[in-house]
């Protein structure tokens, strides 16, 4: 995969995922165009279109976007299922999932995807094991910030 | 006591909270200020907070360069939430061309070899998304150790960065693939996964690898194997199939070991037969193992039974309710349709249905399916069905389904007739989208179908009689017209029915569409041109005929000026020669053989670039260089030749006789280059007939002990000629004179100048990245006299 991007209807960016290096000139421009083409598309067409020299795997989920870039030889429906993998992490995660909870916890989303995903190739084909994983690190957080609370209110 | 600062979810709501982009823009602006201040002060405690504000800034697509430094502290620091977020930023925010992401390297080698297994997660994540090849080269032995050490959270992580770094950096594959051995061994499933992504990657980049690997296909297909009878692991499966993903690559890598290998397609068989056959097709997840299947079957050396098998799943893939599926069986049967054309002929129905999709995507494919899967026996049924698409099919899809049809017709007409039928349907159906040489083709086609005429000319002024918009229809009329108009007053033909038309009607319409605005001057031209010939073939004085040359003679257009007044001319002073000059024309020599090489050409380069669109674009930028060192830029490298002018203007055509150039004697080959081993060889061509034509063979040989790879040769020529380059036949010559590569050239010289080539030549040898300009020397004369 080259990169993931999660965009609203209204063409806000909510998740920039890339693969491989490109400047920040040219992912903007990526961007721009690969969430016009998806955004002109009617609702009954199909999930794969043909974009530069990638083909784009997409699937809303109510008001977002879920949309891939793949390769030419890499397969159009497991990347689908992968898609759907990951909304059902985010699911369990956030316990029914919705847009405001991946604007408001951005850096969480990040976290999921790299706990499920890895420079493009899935890492872990196991929803328990992945979000058993993301709930240690919480946990790992969670035991640091005690402290801080009370540093940041001057009594330690 | 500094106020503290604002946490993330505030500042996202005060930033949603903005009712105008300046107003965000306010906001941004002045918490990005406080940002900068605190980074400043350098507060430990709340950078992570300050970083992930300033990251939420970023993904809105606000300036964010300055939170760079603050990654790498927060990486550095041993607490946990600091790093969880500072990586982060640092794969958001640092850029393999800034040097200051090679600051992490150190970092990362620590947390590598002592952090919690947490933290080595983060770091080997962070590596296998932004580490640049020199990060790579150094962190490459941390990475290595991972890879065998106890827990598989992170020996699964450890393999996929592995694959990153060999993507990076391919000379590390020498580190990489001992340990894949017994990698394979493993029954996690996340190890597995990626320990067949890793193989998967050493053996599409280094042949050596591949013949390695080809060895382990039995434990292969035993995994696979196992994966498919022993049922159901709740963990690992989806919609009933277990572990699709860890299927579907396994699938892949069987499909790149049995590629041309007759002893590992033959292992794999069985195994593959079963799961075609097995595998649960209602839901997605089965039909994507299915689906790479299919395209595995199709790409080794299957047995025919298979072959057909894997046509036939695609067959029912077309009748599959899922758009989805349907669009990935049409890409694919597409990809089949000329090595298995029996095969998939069999669902020719279910294609054409395909064609009344209301998804573009899906019909553009369907459309293109149909047109590989004309043959001389379905031409008849295949062209009334693509005649009815066109009718009702998007814009975009007109000229393809148009052109297609014409050549179609070309190719299997049964009958001139019908042919000619054909070509007059898709003209007043899509004519403004026909290519320009449909004029030129069907006025040959119908000057060569002498019983024909009649029949010709009269349909042809009936459809002109009923619309003259369309321009390419009302060339090939009025030339019709012009040259059969005394058939068009004969009346009866027992093809058509009676049409009764008098000269002055003849004159009339054409006069109608020299006037009509929407008719384009060669129209005009064509008109003018059919009214001359019409005075020696209608009754009558001419008198009118007379009239509207003479209007023409001082017509702003200069060509329709020129003739209004050559053809007075001939009204006034040579009137004993209008005859003869305006007899009827006589066949005019298929002077397109030059013009179809060219369309075949260029219809072969489309379609090879197609294939390989990644190999010709850097080509055609990195060709730039290579110019400026010859004098001045050669020009565009895929310039077809002109094609050649319509018959209906230049006279002098008549006067144009072929004749048989003598036969050249054979050039000799030329031994260009030499290195350890690697040759490089041209041999040349002038095929007879297009005396301006060179073709060269450039053959790429190996007698060295070891592989070249990633081949490319770039040529450069004098800005007279014109230079295109085919795509190679590879990128890999095996060592020990392994199958060699080779390439044609194609120099158009029209200006008989000496030739001179500049080649440059990257390949990888031996480990190392070779580059090597140099001008080809000692071309023999023969190239270009």
């Amino acid at each position: 995969m080259r990169f993931m991007l999660l965009f609203s209807r209204q063409g806000k960016l909510r998740l920039q995922k890339w693969y491989l290096a490109t400047s920040d000139k040219e992912r903007k421009k990526m961007v721009r165009e690969l969430m016009q083409v998806v955004l002109a598309r009617k609702p009954k067409m199909c999930s794969f279109l043909e974009w530069r020299d990638l083909k784009v795997v997409y699937k809303r989920y109510a008001s977002l976007y879920f949309c891939c870039a793949i390769e030419g030889q890499d397969n159009e429906l497991i990347t689908l299922e992968l898609i759907h993998r990951y909304v059902e992490l985010l699911d369990k995660y956030f316990g029914s999932v919705c847009e405001l909870d991946i604007i408001f916890n951005f850096e969480k989303a990040y976290f999921i995807l790299d706990e499920f995903l890895m420079g493009g190739d899935v890492q872990d084909t196991s929803k328990k094991s992945v979000l058993k994983a993301i709930e240690q690190a919480d946990l790992l957080q969670e035991d640091e910030s005690p402290r801080s609370v009370l540093e940041e209110m001057g009594l330690a | 006591m500094v106020a503290p600062s604002l946490k993330l979810q505030d500042l996202i709501r005060e930033i949603r909270g903005a009712r105008t982009q300046a107003q965000e823009r306010e906001v941004i602006q002045k918490e990005c200020a406080h940002i900068r201040a605190s980074f400043r002060n350098g507060d430990p405690l709340h950078r992570h907070r300050q970083l992930a504000k300033l990251l939420y800034v970023h993904i809105l697509g606000y300036p964010a360069h300055f939170g760079q430094m603050e990654c790498l502290k927060l990486i550095a620091s041993p607490r946990f939430t600091d790093k969880r977020v500072g990586y982060l930023g640092a794969m958001l925010l640092l850029d393999e061309r800034h040097d200051a992401h090679l600051l992490i390297t150190n970092s990362i080698k620590n947390d590598l070899s002592q952090g919690i297994q947490p933290v080595q997660g983060l770091a080997l994540c962070t590596l296998s998304t932004m580490g640049s090849a020199e990060m790579c080269q150094d962190l490459a032995t941390e990475v290595e150790k991972l890879l065998l050490k106890p827990s598989p959270y992170v020996r699964k992580k450890a393999i996929l960065t592995a694959v990153h770094m060999i993507r990076k950096v391919p000379g590390l594959s020498s580190i990489f693939l001992p340990p894949c051995t017994q990698l394979l061994h493993e029954r996690h499933h996340g190890i597995l996964l990626g320990t067949i992504t890793l193989i998967t990657e050493l053996c599409e980049r280094s042949p050596a690898a591949l013949r390695h690997f080809q060895k382990v296909v039995p434990q292969l297909v035993q995994i696979l194997r196992t994966l498919v009878t022993t049922g159901y692991s709740t963990e690992h499966s989806i919609s009933g199939i277990s572990d699709p993903f860890l299927q579907v690559q396994i699938l892949r890598l069987l499909r790149i070991l049995g590629r041309n290998h007759e002893e590992s397609s033959e292992t794999m068989n069985d195994l593959l037969a079963q799961v075609a056959t097995n595998t649960d097709t209602s839901r997605n997840a089965g039909n994507a193992v299915l689906f790479e299947t299919v395209l595995t079957i199709m790409d080794i050396r299957s047995a025919a039974g298979l072959r057909v098998l894997a046509v036939n799943i695609l067959g029912c893939f077309l009748l599959n309710s899922d758009k989805n599926i349907r669009y990935v069986a049409l890409t694919s049967l597409l990809r089949l349709v000329q090595s298995d054309h029996s095969a998939v002929q069999r669902h020719r129905p279910t294609v054409v249905e395909c064609l009344r999709e209301t998804d573009t995507s899906l019909s553009r494919r369907a459309l293109e399916l149909s047109l590989a899967l004309v043959n001389s026996s379905n031409v008849r049924a295949m062209t009334q069905e693509l005649q009815a698409f066109l009718e009702f099919c998007p814009p975009d899809l007109r000229a393809n389904c148009a052109s297609g049809i014409l050549l179609a017709a070309e190719r299997f007409a049964p009958t001139k007739r019908w042919h000619i039928d054909t070509i007059l349907h898709v003209l007043t159906t899509a004519g403004t989208y026909v290519r320009d040489d449909a004029v030129a083709n069907l006025i040959q086609l119908i000057g060569g179908a002498q019983e024909l005429h009649a029949y010709s000319v009269r349909r042809l002024y009936s459809a002109l009689a009923h619309d003259i918009s369309q321009q390419p229809l009302v060339q090939v009329a009025a030339w019709c017209i012009g040259e059969y108009g005394d058939l068009l007053l004969e009346g009866n033909s027992e093809e058509t029915e009676p049409l009764q038309v008098g000269d002055e009607e003849i004159l009339a319409l054409l006069e109608k569409v020299l006037q009509s605005h929407m008719s384009l001057p060669a129209t005009r031209g064509y008109v003018l041109t059919a009214l001359m010939k019409l005075s020696t073939r209608l009754p009558g004085d001419n008198n009118r005929i007379r009239q509207v040359v003479s209007i023409y003679g001082s017509c702003l257009d200069v060509e329709l000026q020129q003739r209004a007044v050559e053809y007075n001319a001939l009204f006034r002073k040579y009137d004993y020669m209008r005859a003869a000059i305006l007899e009827k024309m006589p066949l005019v020599e298929r002077g397109g053989r030059q013009v179809d090489e060219e369309a075949e050409e260029s219809k072969e380069a489309a379609q090879l670039s197609e294939a390989a669109p990644v190999s010709t674009e850097p080509q055609a930028s990195k060709l730039l260089d290579l110019l400026d060192l010859l004098d001045g830029p050669s020009g565009d490298a895929q310039h077809p030749p002109p094609l050649d002018p319509s018959p209906g203007v230049a006279l002098g055509h008549l006067l144009d006789l072929p004749c048989e150039p003598p036969p050249l004697a054979p050039i000799p080959n030329l031994r260009v280059f030499e290195r350890k081993g690697v040759q490089l060889n041209l041999s040349f061509i002038r095929p007879p007939g297009t005396p301006a034509l060179l073709l060269i063979t450039v053959t790429v040989t190996n007698s060295s002990g070891g592989d070249v790879t990633h081949f490319i040769c770039q040529a450069a020529v004098p800005k007279s000629f014109q230079l295109q380059l085919q795509v190679p036949s590879g990128d890999t010559v095996p060592a020990q004179g392994g199958l060699p590569i080779t390439q044609l050239f194609r120099i158009l010289n029209p200006n008989k100048a000496p030739l001179r080539l500049k080649l440059r030549l990257t390949y990888n040898h031996f480990g190392q990245s070779v580059q090597e300009i140099f001008e080809v020397n000692n071309l023999p004369m023969e190239t270009w006299q």
